[in-house]
């Protein structure tokens, strides 16, 4: 049976830690597939102007065109070219719970994220995505320091 | 002006006797501008607001009322039967979780609130109790649980109808679903009445979205640092809003999105408090409102005037009927025009059924508006056509006072609110403006700009003149929207009801199915 893992990107030092350990664990498993996400924070229940909305689905398109390339794109190139089976997944959301959801939905059996890159007064109030992943997972999650 | 600075330096005046003759030219300035104003836009306030024969009811007020009972009647009371799935869908219950990124009903609710929260449920509803008595607040309550059906009808439309474009970007409104519609139905003029609409729209945009906010918001400030020239603000106003929408600062108007939902917050929970504090009063204040929905407790026009205030102002407020929101909910993410629809019903309800019935209550039971102790009747002011109120006030002074005798310090905070409410309802009425315009004169960087800049000088104007001729033009041009809207919406409204049993039914056989649980 193949074991599915997600990797959660964020585009820093840590994601690019969390790939490498992605690849060595991979590597001791005989059928493995990795799937490189990253997730654009977004929520819907933010508030915007009307010229914001009209220009709402570009924008999307925009941004999961970016992320593509600069961090998915990259990532998946590195895997493939160490041979392993791997896909690459840009969405929209709450980064936890889409990491999470996106687990459920695609039959992967953990998840491995990089510690919190936020730091700080925010991370203080609101806990980081990473905290909140850790505390509300359905798939066991290895957070790569 | 230049002659006044040049002769002050010549003779070497001291430069404070400069100023006062600067102020006094202004004061000629802003009383040229209101007669000016007042001289040309007379006709069509008039012929808006004309009564029918032989009565003061404004034929206007009763097409809004007729087309609102006539939508709740046709679709059978769609504003209760799919409230509950209202919330459920702008909760994202039904949001397809692939969607993620695009705009949320949430967020098309929000802007469209957004453009209708504001000076209306400040001002306006004291004017509505200053004319009509408290009695006014059960026609505007009612008003607004009855426009909820219009708003269901236009905004279904609006997104059934919306132009999708190639690079992703989307255009709604009336204007479209007027011409497509009476396309698709085979219908005669439908070109004619999109464009009918359009100039109205261009108007009530400079009117109610521009004019009456400039000239509220100027009012309030100088409530509070003194009475100085109402050009100033508008200069002030005009500036933020170009560099806005022409210097396309995003930042100010980001902001301003931002931190007028908390302002809307603070005033509701304002009120909220000052009626917990007087909780004593509330069976009162309802009292008066029932009393004087039928009997009008002495105000000028009886039960009729407080009931034509009441439906004035909450049309003004909520705007159910004139199509504005069609414009602002049409940006939506959904495969179901009619989801939309249900959202946009909430509208009415937040802001008359809650927002202004609030604003009513503290103004009742701050008890600004005189009681004659003999009759129990209001007291009518030296002019006989507004209740008098304990300093005279009237418009967004009244409730300031009202909102001052529960909390002292409450109109520093309300200037506030009202100078952001004022801004974000400029913005989002130059947005619909600029829809209308280029509707009619095409998009392109020239074209835009020319109605940018002329939505700006209407903010100097609206600031300068005085609250008369402004209040009533800004209502004959939003009125006149709703004229060409509704009569349209008369035809269009089989198509909706289309939508609503193909919706309805594969909702109630689980077709339709929520996404989170």
């Amino acid at each position: 049976m193949t074991v599915k893992i997600v990797i959660g990107l964020d585009g820093t030092d840590t994601g690019e830690r969390a790939l490498k350990f992605a690849k060595d664990l991979a590597s001791k498993i005989s059928e493995c597939e990795l799937i490189a996400v990253y997730v654009i924070e977004w929520s819907p229940f933010t508030f915007q102007t009307a010229e914001e909305n009209e220009k709402r689905h570009k924008r999307r398109e925009e941004e999961i065109a970016l992320a593509t390339a600069r961090i998915v794109e990259p990532a998946v190139a590195s895997l493939e070219a160490d041979g392993f089976k791997c896909s690459g997944l840009v969405r929209h959301g709450d980064v936890a719970e889409t990491l999470n959801r996106l687990a459920g939905e695609l039959g992967g059996s953990q998840i491995i994220v990089g510690r919190a890159s936020s730091d700080g007064f925010a991370k203080r109030i609101f806990g980081s995505s990473t905290q909140n992943l850790v505390m509300h997972a359905d798939v066991p999650v290895t957070v790569v320091g | 002006m230049k002659h006044t600075l040049k002769l002050a330096g010549l003779t070497g005046i001291a430069s404070s006797v400069a100023t006062s003759s600067l102020a006094q030219e202004a004061m000629t300035l802003d009383q040229k501008v209101n007669e000016v104003f007042a001289a040309s836009t007379g006709w069509f306030v008039n012929f808006i607001f004309m009564s029918f024969p032989g009565t003061n009811f404004p034929w206007i007020v009763m097409w809004l009322v007729v087309a609102a009972t006539v939508f709740t009647l046709y679709f059978g009371f769609v504003q209760f039967r799919f409230f509950k799935h209202a919330i459920q869908l702008v909760k994202g219950d039904y949001s397809d979780p692939n969607d993620a990124g695009e705009v949320s009903h949430f967020q098309a609710l929000a802007t469209a609130l957004s453009g209708t929260v504001g000076l209306g449920n400040i001002a306006g509803v004291a004017v509505a109790v200053g004319i009509g008595g408290p009695g006014a607040t059960f026609w505007m309550i009612l008003a607004g649980l009855l426009g909820m059906a219009s708003k269901f009808t236009e905004c279904t439309l609006g997104v059934k109808y919306r132009n999708e474009y190639e690079d992703g970007t989307v255009s709604g409104g009336p204007m479209y679903y007027i011409s497509k519609g009476f396309n698709e139905l085979g219908l005669p003029g439908g070109k004619i009445l999109a464009v009918l609409f359009s100039v109205f729209c261009i108007l009530g945009a400079l009117g109610g979205g521009n004019m009456f906010q400039a000239n509220q918001a100027h009012a309030q400030i100088s409530g509070i640092v003194g009475d100085y020239p109402g050009w100033i603000t508008g200069i002030i106003f005009a500036g933020v809003v170009f560099a806005v929408i022409v210097g396309g600062i995003k930042s100010i108007a980001n902001v301003t999105e931002k931190v007028v939902p908390f302002m809307g917050i603070l005033y509701v929970g304002a009120a909220a408090i000052i009626l917990i504090v007087n909780y004593d009063m509330i069976g009162w204040a309802f009292g008066q409102i029932f009393a004087g929905a039928f009997t009008g407790l002495g105000v000028a026009g009886g039960m009729v005037g407080a009931l034509i205030q009441g439906f004035k102002r909450a049309a003004f407020s909520n705007e159910a009927g004139v199509g504005s929101a069609a414009i602002a909910h049409s940006a939506v993410k959904t495969k179901e025009p009619i989801t939309e629809g249900f959202v946009s019903l909430l509208e009415p309800l937040i802001d008359t059924v809650v927002i202004c019935t609030m604003t009513a209550l503290v103004i009742v039971i701050s008890q600004q508006l005189i009681i004659d102790p003999d009759t129990g009747n209001y007291m009518l002011n030296e002019a006989g056509n507004a209740i008098a109120t304990v300093d005279g006030n009237s418009g967004v002074s009244l409730t300031s006072a009202a909102f001052a005798s529960g909390i002292s310090w409450f109109p520093y905070v309300l200037a506030i609110a009202v100078v952001l409410f004022a801004f974000s309802t400029m913005i989002s009425w130059s947005y619909y403006g600029l829809k209308a315009w280029t509707y009619l004169f095409g998009e392109g960087q020239t074209s835009e700009l020319v109605f940018k800049v002329i939505f700006c000088v209407f903010i100097v104007i609206g600031a300068a003149a005085s609250l008369g001729p402004v209040i009533d033009f800004s209502d004959a041009a939003i009125f006149a929207m709703a004229v060409v809207n509704i009569f349209c919406l008369y035809f269009l409204m089989k198509l909706v009801r289309a939508e609503l049993a193909s919706y309805a039914a594969r909702l109630d056989s689980g077709e339709i199915k929520k996404f989170t649980h």
